[in-house]
């Protein structure tokens, strides 16, 4: 096993003198929140702190916690902390309903992230004589560009052929060479299959890393992955909010994804009382950026569940890692590595007229790829007794989603109250997938 | 001249149209007329009844969603041609059928067309033009 660090002295740097750098940049990045973001003065003022108040890590329980929420309700640009001129790149992610949430990158802080794609690449086995098929998604997700900028920082090629076209994905594969496959698990696993099925044999591919995120993925899934495609299979971690890509990384020892704290604080809270849990529990992972400019987040609450170590790794490294990504603390689903919520399939079908929208999600997995469907009781606002028009309505519904979602769903119309009723919170969704 | 339609949606699953009957059966409705429309996932069930009102509402409380459509009566001699003699005046007119069923009359063996057309008032006007009887609401119901 090869242990490459992109970054040794900081990847591997001790553990004091690491918490005095976080520190350093934590009383940094608040009066930054604090005197350039009304969102963040506001907050704090309302706790009563001033930036002096926080004078290092061992403060930071005191500041109040950002939710996805709060960037949507300060839609578009209102939490960024540095004039639109200094933003040079613009990404955004599914919001809970109908927006999205918007993040900006100064020059900085696209050179931040390229670097620690480097890192995460690395971890990843990445050199700079690999070649990397980046079957992520380009575009307003960040997991296209994020692993792109990381791999030509490294200076590896990259292959930039985005998500989907499978038999294209195969012909690259074997004629370029490729040595690294980065994608979601779930696209790596139906590639080994669709490698199996086509008139390529394994041993004419090149293919050694996987690089392997933007959905939660079970130890068995990876099992299954790494004999299938016969690649190691590293899990990578990240969320757009934060940065993207590139906040964690598995390394070669594949035993928990180191976090880059010299960048990004984490802790483990318990999700109902907003407490700090100690090392070792499990809890919602929380992170605050100490070093991004353009959209700073505090105490941002990603959802996630799991926990830290902060155990030196075999590899050397020192950096805390967390476990995988264990579930969440909303209904947030992850389909084809999209974040789902229900309540934006419900401000889609009130748009519809239906006032008070039932349905149901089905998520499933076949053949690797997760499939949406959505019920969707016909009420009488929506009833036509016109075929075409009851037809006309489906494919609308469908469109509607496709562009707010930017994935497919197969939508059923089904009867009235053929969707159960619950007494407290509905159930909006089944998730038959086995992750 | 307009007669009232019962419109029921219906999923394609065993037993649905049984249990929407048995509700109509228990209100003591009788049914002149019925036609199912299907696709894939539903159907549209349309039916004309002796009680539209309460049909409507009895299917409504049981939790269908029901809908209250007009459509056109028309009758027609059961020969061939029968028809085509109808269709080709709603051609000449430009009205375009959006569906259509049928059934025949006990009493005197006259065939009803039962149709939903774009716009009904001048399908009317070149029907009643034309020779042809458009049943009222009550003809129909009552028979």
């Amino acid at each position: 096993m090869s242990l490459q660090y992109w970054n040794e002295p900081m990847e591997c740097m001790d553990r004091d003198e690491l918490r005095a750098l976080q520190s350093e940049r934590l009383k940094k990045i608040v009066r930054t929140v604090y005197h350039n973001v009304p969102y963040y003065r506001t907050m704090m003022q309302k706790q009563g702190l001033v930036p002096e108040d926080i004078d290092g890590v061992e403060d930071l329980y005191k500041l109040p916690f950002t939710y996805k929420q709060d960037l949507r309700d300060n839609y578009p640009y209102g939490l960024f902390a540095v004039p639109l001129s200094e933003i040079v790149r613009i990404h955004a992610s599914s919001g809970t309903t109908g927006k999205p949430t918007v993040v900006g990158y100064t020059r900085n802080d696209i050179a931040l992230w390229a670097e620690l794609m480097a890192r995460t690449m690395t971890c990843g086995g990445t050199t700079r004589d690999s070649v990397v098929q980046n079957a992520y998604g380009y575009g307003l997700f960040t997991g296209g560009l994020g692993v792109h900028y990381g791999t030509e920082r490294i200076g590896a090629s990259v292959i930039p052929i985005s998500g989907g076209n499978t038999k294209r994905q195969l012909m690259l594969m074997k004629d370029f060479g490729t040595n690294v496959l980065a994608c979601t698990p779930s696209y790596a696993l139906f590639l080994a299959e669709a490698i199996a099925e086509s008139d390529i044999d394994r041993d004419e591919l090149k293919l050694e890393y996987g690089v392997f995120g933007a959905e939660p993925w079970t130890e068995g899934l990876r099992q299954e992955i790494e004999e299938k495609l016969r690649v190691k299979a590293i899990d990578i971690y990240g969320l757009s909010e934060v940065i993207g890509p590139g906040v964690a990384s598995e390394c070669l020892c594949q035993c928990g994804l180191h976090i880059f704290e010299d960048h990004f604080i984490p802790e483990i809270i318990d999700p109902d009382t907003g407490e700090v849990l100690p090392e070792g529990e499990k809890g919602e992972l929380v992170f605050t950026t100490i070093t991004k400019e353009g959209i700073p987040v505090i105490r941002y609450r990603t959802r996630d569940i799991t926990s830290l170590t902060y155990d030196k790794c075999e590899c050397g490294r020192t950096m805390a890692r967390m476990n995988k990504v264990m579930g969440r603390t909303d209904d947030m689903l992850i389909i084809r590595g999209v974040n789902v919520f229900p309540s934006q399939i419900e401000s889609v079908l009130i748009d519809f007229g239906d006032t008070e929208p039932h349905y149901m999600l089905i998520v499933d997995r076949v053949n690797n790829l997760d499939t949406l469907e959505v019920q969707v009781e016909v009420n009488e606002k929506l009833f036509s007794d016109e075929v075409k028009r009851l037809e006309e309505l489906n494919a609308s519904i469908k469109h509607a989603i496709q562009s707010t979602l930017g994935i497919g769903a197969k939508i059923t119309l089904v009867e009235p109250k053929t969707i159960e009723r619950s007494m407290g919170k509905a159930k909006r969704v089944i998730d038959n997938r086995k992750i | 001249m307009l007669v009232k339609q019962i419109s029921v949606f219906v999923e394609n699953k065993q037993g649905r149209l049984v249990d929407i009957i048995e509700e109509l059966y228990k209100l003591e409705i009788n049914i002149g007329a019925v036609s199912i429309a299907d696709t894939t996932d539903f159907g549209i069930l349309r039916m004309i009844v002796n009680q539209p009102d309460k049909a409507y509402s009895g299917l409504k409380e049981a939790g269908y969603t029901v809908s209250m459509t007009e459509v056109i009566a028309v009758e027609m001699e059961d020969i061939p041609g029968g028809l085509y003699d109808v269709l080709q005046v709603l051609r000449s007119r430009q009205v375009s059928i959006e569906y259509l069923y049928s059934f025949m009359r006990r009493t005197d063996s006259k065939a009803i067309i039962i149709c939903r057309v774009e716009n009904p008032n001048d399908a009317i006007d070149a029907l009643q033009n034309a020779g042809k009887r458009v049943l009222t609401q009550d003809e129909v119901y009552s028979m």
